[in-house]
């Protein structure tokens, strides 16, 4: 755990020094402000005392703002050799996994956070519903370990960080669109599978305020996987063959 | 920690990198790794550092295994990758504290430590640098610095001195044998005089194989069979000089360049007090005898082109 903490730290403060998580934190909140209050279908639009058009922006912002995030996490590592210095010390693969995980995880989290005020401009303007807004929250902490995911084990697989980048937007697509547009257009057990895979009813019932378990385990499950994929990639170095 | 490898064999595909090498090195002896480029060098020290595993043998250190207690024994390990890879973009000291959790020194001894590396490898006046802004040696200092600021007990050293001015090799080589009297220390290069410089125990790879073994002082006895001496005669004819000396009993070889000759002595002979005779009778001066001597290198090239 300690060590988890070590390394996360070492990843946050990197972001910071390297300006990547000031420029993140600005397009982040620049669109997402953007298309909650003033444009398209906003708060004013809708007449509404709710954030739902900023979770729904923020389910597309995040799509593309993790990737950026994860995507030189192991590639870079791998690319200038650190991942060799990294493995040899007194460290597990799931330390690093974990202590890259959490980090990612720590700026998103900060990222939202900043939102906040957000949601008291809100609550000052109408009546709001408190639990709906904080299942969203959760359920945009959630859908952010998914992405995280997706690109710590995309950033595994590749020395290149662009090819990361796409890979895991390629992949993302897969969740937020894709699996949706094949459980419309197939039926019976298939359309059954796809719907469940796709993210979007997952996330759309949290941010309403259900809180399911089922969902709940659909984002953890998805991100396991991933990680755990990671770790095989991670140690294949490791096998006598 | 002694180490002990055990017929150690790693496959790429088809291709044997390291080909079923054991050797053992004791606590306190510096080993030099020596061989050419693609030699297995870096791939057995991947191995001893347990990045990766090999495809058969062990690596034992004490009574540890690299197979079953990685991550016991990497706590005890100092390691510097071929290339030196660090993270550019962190200040020396954030980077040295950071090495120093992370190996697990406790908190309390995290500054001390951090103070002796920076005064060990002379990175006093770099410390608060970025080590992306760093001259290559410097970078090599840190490099060390983070192998060591656990105080391993084995330091696996992969080309520590690429890179660096003849003076800092100087220095980083001082720092090595210092370091080797109380840890077991391998070192990989391909710079033969260095090996000479801090070794006590050389062994050659090829191929990854092992080919020689063996301190450098008796390495070259082994290569040198018989005596070969440089010799500048003057004042006398050389065709004359050059039968003279041929008729010499106990020299196998003369041979002349028209400037100076070079005689090889019968094995287990010398021939030196006798060519000083000669030259005596016969009125020559002689003005250069300088024995040459084999050296590492040539032992090298001798085992490795073979």
């Amino acid at each position: 755990m300690n060590k988890i903490l070590i390394i996360a730290k070492r990843e946050l403060s990197t972001f910071f020094d390297s300006l990547i998580a000031y420029i993140l934190l600005i397009v982040f909140l620049g669109f997402s402000g953007f298309f909650t209050w003033l444009y398209g279908s906003d708060v004013f639009l809708s007449g509404q005392a709710s954030i739902q058009p900023f979770f729904s922006i923020a389910y597309w912002t995040l799509f593309f703002f993790i990737p950026a995030l994860t995507m030189k996490m192991f590639a870079e590592e791998k690319n200038t050799g650190t991942i060799e210095l990294l493995l040899t010390k007194a460290v597990t693969d799931w330390d690093i996994i974990f202590g890259k995980f959490f980090a990612c995880l720590a700026l998103v989290g900060i990222a939202i956070a900043f939102s906040l005020p957000w949601y008291l401009t809100v609550w000052w303007l109408g009546p709001v519903d408190h639990g709906a807004v904080w299942c969203g929250y959760l359920g945009l902490l959630l859908m952010s370990s998914t992405y995280i995911g997706i690109g710590l084990f995309t950033s595994s697989i590749t020395n290149s960080q662009i090819v990361a980048f796409l890979l895991s937007l390629l992949i993302g697509v897969f969740f937020l669109i894709i699996f949706q547009v094949l459980a419309n257009s197939v039926s019976g057990i298939l359309a059954t599978i796809f719907d469940y895979l796709s993210i979007s009813n997952h996330f759309e019932s949290i941010s309403r305020g259900v809180l399911d378990s089922k969902n709940i385990f659909y984002f953890l499950s998805i991100t396991a996987v991933c990680l755990i994929a990671t770790e095989a990639i991670l140690s294949r170095r490791k096998i006598m063959e | 920690m002694n180490i002990r490898v055990n017929n150690l064999t790693k496959r790429y595909g088809t291709q044997k990198a390291v080909d079923n090498i054991s050797f053992e090195v004791k606590s306190g002896e510096i080993l030099g790794f020596l061989g050419p480029n693609g030699a297995g060098k870096t791939t057995t020290m991947k191995i001893i550092t347990c990045f990766m595993a090999p495809s058969e043998g062990d690596v034992l250190m004490g009574e540890y295994s690299i197979l079953s207690d990685a991550n016991l024994l990497k706590k005890r390990i100092g390691y510097l990758p071929e290339n030196n890879p660090l993270y550019v973009d962190m200040p020396v000291i954030e980077y040295l504290a950071f090495s120093a959790s992370i190996q697990g020194v406790p908190k309390a001894q995290v500054k001390g430590r951090i103070r002796e590396m920076v005064r060990l490898c002379g990175l006093d006046k770099e410390k608060h640098k970025n080590i992306g802004e760093l001259s290559k040696g410097y970078r090599q200092r840190v490099g060390l610095a983070q192998a060591m600021i656990h105080n391993p007990d084995v330091l696996i050293l992969d080309e520590p001195t690429t890179g660096l001015d003849p003076n800092q090799i100087v220095e980083i080589r001082e720092l090595i044998k210092e370091l080797g009297k109380e840890k077991t220390v391998i070192f990989s290069t391909h710079i033969l005089p260095e090996v000479e410089a801090t070794c006590n125990r050389v062994i050659i790879i090829n191929d990854g194989k092992i080919v020689a073994d063996g301190a450098p002082s008796d390495l070259r006895k082994q290569a040198s069979g018989a005596e070969v001496s440089r010799l500048k005669i003057e004042d006398g004819n050389p065709d004359d000089i050059l039968q003279k000396l041929r008729s010499l009993e106990n020299i196998a070889l003369v041979d002349y360049n028209g400037h100076t000759f070079t005689i090889e002595t019968k094995k287990g002979e010398t021939s030196r007090r006798q060519v000083f005779y000669l030259c005596v009778e016969n009125n020559w001066v002689l003005t250069e005898l300088s024995p040459i001597e084999r050296d590492l290198e040539e032992v090298f090239r001798n085992v490795t082109m073979g």
